[in-house]
């Protein structure tokens, strides 16, 4: 069956058959992490008690800039309680410093040659599995915040989303953006073939990604020329995009170009990856013994 | 009882220069630890710069005066990190079994648990903190005397004994769960992140919470205010000393949690 195949040269029905079968091994993949990331309820709770802390203190913070100084204020004080509580109930679907530990230390002990013998892609195995462990973390923690922050007071807590067209483009955001933060987090992944110790990497990525991405203060906060730029560059695909045109902040051309950037920058970040990926498998060397 | 301190000063030494000699040893990892340690603090203080770009003040305080705030969390909280991550750390020592090993040692278990563990790594967020605090200070006109930089001191002592009390709280709480202690990071990281603007500006009840509760405008927001000249009652001079007491309370938790330690491990 294989062989047969692999002498024809267009598309067949065989060969489509495979490749959903392919698709099937990844999605197993998906499967496995994603309840295995289910089963860490007791770190979930602190965690959504940790994110309740934070998204308060946060938002307090910017109520008091926001009373200091409401004309220098450049979303409303509703879109940005909401923004700030999106960002910690989805903090673990865009949050670059959680990576796949059990990643790193396959590469640095040697167990990576397993994998290599299967008959996988490494690249599209580690995809599903962070993006797994990502929605299963979400999922776990996501509701509960959203829930509570729904009934606080206006302008402190979530507003519903500007209109149900918006809600829907959200959605599709979230998972664009969700992607490509997971498809830039394996870039730091494929990066360590090249380096054993992935610490420098890691830091220096991921504290400049939080940054240029929107986690320390919403994007729309920069000066107008740091904006212009960083709405450019794949770090404003990641939670930017969904989490402002939930509550409507964008406006229609700003959001079509926003969601045009995120396939871009999708594209990109796939290609690169997978490409430096298969150049790694090609020159790896075996670690540990 | 001066033997017995003075014993234990050089123990403490002791472990202090295992642990700089132990860190030395791996000399680029150590550096690259202190360089994200740099990086991560440096992100909270660009967001404070970019908030002031746009906006002039909060709640009174300008950018230098938020600045000179936040380095001295800052500094409070590295120094009680270097120092007090042996509690950090705890968790393993209970879950491995390790703290049967320090108690049937004939020295101080909190000792013993302090020595474990110095990390030194967080020379870089001190770094930045004492960058800050320069340019807060020279940019925000304190008149400096005897009494402001007594003041600073006391800031410091209070600060770092307000955060090692958590630090021993979360240690104690390890006795009784190894589970889910993850929400003590809101009392310990949160309070570095959101203490980098005076606690005033959360409101009045939260006012309330860090001046009788957890003390940290005990060590923040009212020796803030003397230094800047915004309040010059001699009093607050002193307050941050006050924070000291928080330690009874973790002292005491810990202490109950020792003798109601059940080995585990294996």
């Amino acid at each position: 069956m294989r062989e047969s195949t692999r002498r024809l040269p267009n598309y067949t029905a065989p060969m489509i058959f495979k490749e959903v079968a392919g698709m099937k091994k990844y999605l197993s993949f998906f499967r496995l992490s994603f309840t295995m990331g289910l089963q860490y309820r007791a770190a979930a709770l602190a965690g959504i008690v940790t994110q309740f802390a934070w998204g308060f203190l946060e938002i307090l913070v910017f109520q008091a800039f926001y009373q200091a100084e409401p004309g220098a204020f450049p979303m409303t004080m509703s879109a940005t309680a909401s923004y700030v509580w999106m960002q910690q109930a989805f903090l673990a679907l865009f949050a670059t410093w959680m990576m796949e530990n059990d990643i790193f230390d396959t590469i640095a002990n040697g167990n990576i040659s397993y994998s290599l013998c299967r008959p996988i892609r490494i690249y599209n195995m580690w995809f599903s599995q962070s993006t797994a462990t990502r929605v299963s973390r979400a999922v776990l923690r996501c509701f509960p915040i959203l829930i509570v922050a729904a009934f606080l007071p206006e302008n402190y807590g979530m507003a519903e989303p500007a209109s149900a067209w918006h809600f829907g483009l959200f959605v599709l955001t979230l998972v664009l953006g969700l992607f490509v933060t997971v498809a830039f987090s394996m870039l730091v992944y494929v990066l360590t073939f090249f380096t054993v110790s992935p610490q420098g990497v890691r830091i220096v990525f991921t504290s400049m990604v939080e940054f240029f991405a929107g986690a320390v203060i919403p994007l729309p906060f920069f000066p107008a020329g740091w904006q212009k730029v960083l709405e450019l560059l794949p770090f404003a695909s990641m939670q930017n995009v969904a989490l402002r045109i939930y509550s409507g902040s964008m406006s229609g051309a700003q959001m079509e170009r926003a969601v045009a950037l995120q396939l871009i920058w999708l594209a990109v970040l796939l290609l690169l990856g997978s490409g430096l990926c298969r150049l790694a498998e090609k020159k790896v060397t075996i670690q540990g013994g | 009882m001066l033997l017995k301190i003075k014993g234990a000063v050089r123990l403490y030494w002791h472990y202090l220069s295992i642990n700089v000699r132990c860190a030395m040893q791996y000399k680029t990892s150590f550096f690259l630890t202190a360089l994200g340690q740099f990086l991560v603090s440096f992100n909270v203080f660009l967001g404070i710069y970019f908030m002031f770009r746009r906006f002039r003040a909060v709640d009174g305080f300008t950018y230098s005066e938020v600045l000179l705030c936040f380095s001295v969390t800052l500094m409070e909280f590295s120094l009680a990190e270097m120092f007090a991550r042996g509690f950090d750390l705890f968790p393993e020592m209970v879950r491995t079994g390790s703290f049967d090993q320090v108690l049937v040692r004939p020295q101080n278990e909190i000792l013993q648990v302090l020595g474990s563990k110095f990390e030194l790594t967080r020379i870089g967020r001190m770094l930045q903190a004492v960058v800050m605090f320069w340019y807060g200070v020279s940019h925000s006109g304190v008149d400096w005397s005897f009494s402001k930089i007594a003041t600073v001191i006391f800031m410091l002592i209070g600060g770092c004994a307000v955060f090692s009390g958590l630090f021993l709280i979360y240690a104690a709480l390890c006795f009784f769960t190894l589970e889910g202690l993850e929400f003590m990071n809101v009392l310990t990281d949160g309070a570095r992140e959101y203490g980098r603007y005076p606690v005033s500006i959360y409101g009045k009840k939260m006012l309330l919470v860090t001046t009788f509760l957890i003390p940290y405008a005990l060590v923040q927001y009212y020796p803030l205010l003397y230094l800047l000249g915004k309040d010059s009652r001699p009093f607050l001079i002193y307050v941050p000393l006050l924070a000291v007491w928080f330690l009874l309370p973790s002292y005491a938790l810990w202490r109950f949690g020792v003798r109601h330690y059940q080995s585990s491990g294996s």
